[in-house]
């Protein structure tokens, strides 16, 4: 019998908690007809997800974690290292494990061809990247920061600066798309899509902070993200009972 | 070191050229003799496809074993070809597709055994988190109904939503993310 997790007064219930976002989040528009509505049901902890694909696909390229490095000519903007841990549940590194990223250009503008906003395309930027984690569990991107830019969820809606991030992790369980955002963006209070995470505390974890050691003199500006997986032996629901 | 993980976001319009660069969605070759193919169409709540989503498969072997070090049973031994991980996008009519073989019965909770099935995620704009659901087989109704998952899903309606159905030429297992025959899907 499968039971609700809503039911359990005394259980930490994520949801409810603002700790991850809702399905259904009216103000993000694209949630109205995409959320299920029918209770989600409890799946037991069994081989088919402690494991996971978490050597990531295949072989990752030289240049697949400098972005700046991967056409003939530098791009246009300005050049940041995004760098973090990457732990599970259990604070411990997650290592070898692969990172994949994606974002616009420094003018806010994709590559992808539904991407309709006037700002120009960057022939020297593609915006994709990938590496595997070291054995700390840090991984590391050399790349430039990405452009604000518009969107028709409402009236005069834009997307804050963003560098979007896969990650595997030990398990099925663990698996994870988010959302890095930038320190001090003002875009970030009226963006549905980060407001989507009700706990201040938790929306702050999906902020990178400017880190000076990171920081190279005459080069790039250092920017930290941690990353913290679901844990293969436990879940939050246990952590915190 | 907090152990609370970091909020998901959505995968949004935009992650082709990263995530879908190569065909990911064919997990043995075509000529391989136990080769399956599962499709299906994913659908919104008005009833419409969806042609901006990624779905990706895991799975355990012919034999059911899955090629991760959690999964130590050395009396099976594992298929060194097959890693059990598969990624689509859906096209313009919706649709993801996948080449891959039948998983063998993995173990279950309490001792019992799951009846053959395959892990699946799906992504998309408009998803603020993955959805989680499982494709079991339509040729396994003995093991499905001792299943210890599907058969802790009361409704019938929503348990049938979980097994592909044959089409011949492929299993087809559609995706309806809200509305009238939603499909069952899970939380950890």
């Amino acid at each position: 019998m499968a039971q609700r997790k809503g039911e359990e007064a005394a259980g930490y219930r994520r949801e409810d908690d603002g700790v991850q976002p809702p399905y259904l989040y009216p103000d993000y528009v694209a949630t109205r007809l995409r959320a299920p509505k029918k209770p989600l049901i409890i799946l037991p902890r069994t081989l088919s997800d402690t494991t996971g694909p978490a050597y990531g696909r295949g072989a990752v390229g030289d240049l697949d974690d400098d972005l700046t490095r991967q056409h003939s000519g530098e791009p246009l903007g300005e050049r940041i290292i995004v760098t973090g841990r990457v732990l599970d549940g259990d604070g411990r590194p997650v290592k070898s494990n692969l990172v994949e990223i994606w974002q616009a250009n420094a003018a806010g503008r994709y590559t992808h061809h539904l991407d309709q906003h006037p700002a120009p395309l960057d022939p020297n930027f593609s915006g994709a990247g990938r590496c595997l984690t070291d054995a700390e569990g840090r991984y590391r991107f050399v790349t430039v920061k990405p452009g604000a830019y518009p969107w028709r969820n409402h009236d005069n809606a834009w997307r804050p600066a963003h560098i979007h991030f896969s990650l595997f992790g030990p398990a099925f369980r663990s698996r994870l798309i988010t959302q890095m955002y930038f320190p001090g963006d003002p875009l970030l209070e009226h963006d549905p899509i980060c407001q989507s995470v009700r706990d201040p505390k938790s929306r702050q974890r999906m902020i990178s902070t400017f880190d000076l050691e990171t920081t190279q003199p005459e080069w790039a500006l250092g920017y930290r993200f941690d990353i913290v997986l679901e844990g293969r032996d436990a879940t939050p629901m246990e952590n915190h009972r | 070191m907090s152990s609370v993980p970091t909020p998901s976001q959505t995968i949004g319009p935009f992650f082709h050229d990263a995530l879908l660069d190569k065909n990911y969605s064919e997990l043995v070759s075509p000529d391989h003799p136990e080769g399956i193919r599962i499709k299906g169409t994913v659908y919104d709540g008005a009833g419409e496809v969806v042609p901006d989503a990624m779905v990706e498969i895991w799975q355990a072997d012919t034999a059911g074993r899955y090629d991760h070090p959690t999964d130590d049973r050395e009396d099976i031994s594992l298929h060194e070809d097959f890693s059990g991980f598969g990624r689509s996008g859906t096209d313009a009519g919706g649709e993801f597709h996948f080449l891959t073989v039948k998983p063998g019965p993995v173990p279950g909770p309490d001792g019992k055994v799951q009846a053959p099935h395959v892990m699946v995620s799906v992504f998309a704009r408009g998803l603020l988190k993955r959805l989680v659901t499982r494709i079991y087989f339509p040729d396994e109704e003995v093991a499905n109904a001792v299943d210890p998952v599907l058969s802790s899903i009361e409704d019938p309606e929503l348990r049938r939503t979980l097994v592909a159905r044959d089409e011949g030429d492929a299993l087809r297992f559609d995706i309806h993310l809200q509305g009238d025959g939603q499909t069952a899907f899970f939380e950890f």
